[in-house]
């Protein structure tokens, strides 16, 4: 029955992935493309790889298709059709297809018990890290503590992504005012849309904050809550305008946070330093080093929250004002 | 504290860029980076006399042993590298306190250095660190902040070029995480001391074959070796001179130590010339590259792109000592890489200079201006004589030992061509000469002077070291030596 759902899902992955190359519609594109994440994240599923998914569905197909789309505002939906036909291109394509395809006909046999990757560093991760982290998902435990400073790093690779963004799309003061006092929201008409927003929003936030919390006993954990949490703003932004979005984030304040949030995560690290310990030893944090590393990845999980939510409202918050200036600016 | 050299070596910096969004003031925020990269150059000092006196450290981070968590491993090799990274990214940002000021307003300023820092700390964990996954996070690090650095040049093909970079960097990135994600597949590990253990049992295995070929293909993006070289010139030339002073002494030269790590660290030389014909192409690629680029070098109108295309020759006389395959040929390689890091250190920063005065790095714009900024044209002849291989400067220090590793392997017809090569570079120095001392100035301007000192002082320094390291070459010999008789000897202890 798996290997069924498998195939299904993969054949429409590769249908959709043929459908994106070849439309010019951008706008289907993007949808085309939160479909795409969307049945990776189902994939992954199959594969019992629930937070990878969840990962997925909220990153991929969740606030990047939103991103796009902001971005689609700017420069139009349709594509420029162009003579030019990039054959060189193509033959670099198929010369990386060819050669992936080669690098599977070695691989361990899918689902393979034997394969190197159960034998090696994975069975003390699944046999000992409740002992040693006291963390049931296995997922965080390696995400946040054995394998920690990866994540620090990533959320670093958030950070500069949004330090990119911010530097990019300058936002004039004059922008500011003229949306200050104009400019309706996007859906301001759309009163149902309005209603059913007020409600859901609080469930919104705080089901993201259940994501943040809850990361060390199911799937979840601070990317995913970040997101969810900057999903929510952003739905609220949409319906209500960005004045008074910003008026609860002023752009300074998302900066700040961003920088916060790494700014936590290195500094657990470094206190746990101070406490005799190597960078990011929670086991330093407390007597009991199940205690420390239960508070060192609460407040690691944090950081990371703190940051993805700050820069992914920055980012939107920077995409729509670019949309106010070329809509009433540059007229 | 001694025991944390290699994490504070990168924390420093990490941490240090997030604090600058709340130092925001332009004046203090610049101030704040040269502290934290003054810092950082300290540590690295620190941590280079440590290796040398107790061989190589190893960190976990975590707390928990490799190969389940991550490990810092510093050798000869990175320390040296380490030095030399931190050094250049203290001594440009002493010139780009008054530099700044000219291209980017003042607005910015907090941006630039944030992306300053993030790019330095990506540069550095690449460097400090001994897990294959992690060198993957830390070089996305330092390549989006590059493209964010490109970006905030003036010009507005910046963005075009930053663009480029970053379809060409991403492409780059997505290689060398397939090729990590197949060999992790093989081994069931990430660490590289690890992988080196691990790898032979699989070594037939047509998926550590791809892996490798990934691997390699990516890294060569990432280090622009020709022809995978087209990002470079306008990345170089469009964005802030600061930018460009930074990233060619460094960002170049880190990938080619990734190169040098992946080959001789994880894979095993040998092994790594059975799977592809890597000597073949090294020497094949090298050589068409210095010849191809220095030649585009001569034609070019803007000097930053002149020293852009130089670069790529540069890289190539790199590659092409690396393909030499013996242990004086990889000394050849990383004295290179440690000289051309202060050539074009030296060049870039005399290059900001004009930019600061003249307000453009065309080179019709440096027509008289022998007179008008002695100093900085002076360095600038000075890091053009040390690109060209004059006796008494570094640029000789390198090819001497090229050439020598050539001869010990007996490919005369190479030596001549790389002696023969010297000769474009002198035409393309040459033109720039021609401009400065013989044409006269377009119009007379009072302001065009040299430059504040704080400008004028980091140029120095570095003309200074291109001399120093010319004649007394005991670091730079001593720890290239010592790094290649160690990577020879397949130790990563």
């Amino acid at each position: 029955m798996e290997t069924l759902i498998d195939i299904v899902l993969l054949s429409f992955l590769v249908l959709t992935a043929l459908a994106v190359a070849k439309m010019h519609d951008l706008f289907a594109v993007v949808m085309l493309s939160g479909i795409y994440s969307l049945l990776t994240a189902s994939l992954f599923l199959d594969l019992d790889a629930v937070d990878v998914a969840f990962t997925e569905a909220s990153v991929g197909a969740g606030i990047s298709t939103l991103l796009m789309l902001a971005s689609l505002k700017l420069v139009g939906r349709y594509e420029t059709r162009t003579r030019y036909r990039p054959m060189l291109a193509l033959g670099v394509v198929l010369a990386t297809g060819a050669l992936l395809i080669y690098g599977t006909l070695d691989m361990p046999h899918f689902g393979s018990a034997d394969a190197p990757v159960h034998q090696h560093v994975a069975p003390r991760y699944l046999n000992d890290s409740m002992g040693e982290v006291g963390v049931p998902n296995v997922v965080t435990s390696v995400l946040a503590s054995y394998r920690g400073y990866d994540t620090l790093g990533e959320t670093l690779v958030v950070f500069t992504a949004g330090i990119g963004v911010i530097s990019l799309l300058r936002v004039s003061r004059r922008t500011k005012q003229q949306e200050m006092q104009k400019v309706p929201a996007d859906m301001q008409q759309q009163i149902i849309l309005r209603v059913v927003v007020k409600w859901l929003l609080p469930l919104i936030l705080i089901f993201a904050l259940y994501v943040q919390f809850h990361g060390d006993y199911g799937p979840g954990g601070g990317f995913q809550a970040g997101v969810i949490f900057a999903a929510g703003i952003i739905l609220y932004t949409m319906l209500f305008g960005l004045s008074n979005a910003s008026r609860v984030f002023p752009p300074k304040l998302l900066e700040l946070l961003a920088a916060l949030g790494v700014l936590l995560y290195g500094g657990v690290g470094i206190v746990c330093m101070l406490l005799g310990g190597n960078f990011l030893d929670y086991n330093s944090l407390r007597h009991d080093p199940v205690h420390g590393q239960h508070l060192g990845i609460l407040l690691v999980e944090l950081g990371v929250g703190l940051t993805v939510a700050a820069v992914m409202i920055t980012i939107f918050f920077k995409f729509t004002w670019r949309t106010v200036k070329h809509k009433y600016l540059e007229k | 504290m001694i025991d944390h050299l290699p994490i504070l070596q990168v924390i420093v910096p990490l941490l240090g860029a997030p604090l600058c969004l709340i130092v925001r003031s332009p004046r203090a925020v610049g101030l704040f980076a040269l502290l934290t990269s003054t810092i950082t150059f300290l540590v690295s000092c620190l941590l280079l006399q440590q290796v040398l006196l107790h061989g190589t450290i190893a960190y976990e981070l975590g707390g928990w042993a490799a190969p389940w968590g991550i490990e810092y491993r510093i050798d000869y090799l990175n320390s040296y590298l380490l030095l030399l990274v931190s050094a250049m990214g203290a001594i440009v940002l002493v010139a780009s306190q008054t530099s700044i000021d000219r291209e980017l307003p003042r607005s910015r300023h907090m941006l630039f250095y944030t992306a300053y820092l993030l790019c330095l700390t990506g540069l550095l964990g690449i460097l400090c660190t001994g897990d294959a996954f992690n060198v993957f996070v830390f070089l996305e690090i330092s390549a989006l902040s590059s493209y964010t650095l490109i970006a905030l040049g003036n010009d507005r093909r910046a963005l075009t070029a930053s663009y480029q970079y970053l379809i060409m960097g991403t492409i780059g990135a997505t290689f060398i995480i397939i090729g990590v994600g197949l060999m992790y597949m093989m081994t069931g590990t990430l660490n590289m001391y690890d992988l080196a253990q691990r790898l032979p049992e699989v070594h037939n295995s047509k998926t550590v074959l791809s892996a490798i070929g990934f691997f390699i293909v990516g890294v060569c993006l990432k280090l622009a070796l020709f022809p995978l070289h087209l990002w470079l010139p306008n990345a170089y030339a469009f964005a802030p001179s600061i930018a460009t002073a930074f990233l060619a002494a460094t960002s170049t030269k880190v990938a080619v130590y990734v190169l040098i790590r992946f080959i001789f660290s994880v894979v095993g030389p040998e092994f790594a010339n059975t799977v592809l014909p890597l000597q073949e192409i090294f020497v094949v690629l090298g050589i068409s590259g210095i010849f191809a680029t220095s030649i585009s070098a001569i034609y070019q109108l803007n000097i930053k792109r002149l020293f852009a295309y130089s670069s790529v020759a540069q890289i190539g006389y790199m590659i092409l000592a690396l393909a030499i395959g013996t242990p004086l040929g990889l000394t050849a390689t990383l004295l290179h890489l440690f000289n051309h890091a202060l050539m074009k250190a030296a060049l870039f920063l005399a290059i900001g200079a004009v930019v600061y005065r003249v307000g453009s790095s065309q080179l019709s714009h440096f027509a008289g201006l022998g007179r008008q900024m002695p100093w900085t044209m002076a360095a600038l002849v000075a890091g053009g004589l040390s690109l060209i291989g004059v006796p008494l400067t570094v640029g000789f220090v390198s090819k001497w030992y090229l050439v020598l590793a050539l001869l010990e392997n007996g490919w005369w017809p190479l030596t001549v061509l790389v002696l023969f090569s010297s000769l474009l570079a002198v035409i393309y120095v040459w033109r720039i000469v021609e401009w400065v001392y013989f044409a006269s100035p377009r119009i007379f301007i009072e302001e065009v002077k040299d430059p504040p000192l704080s400008q004028l002082v980091p140029i120095y320094v570095l003309v200074f070291a291109n001399f120093y390291f010319g004649i007394d070459t005991s670091l730079t010999v001593g720890v290239s030596k010592r790094a290649a008789e160690a990577l020879f000897g397949g130790i990563f202890l």
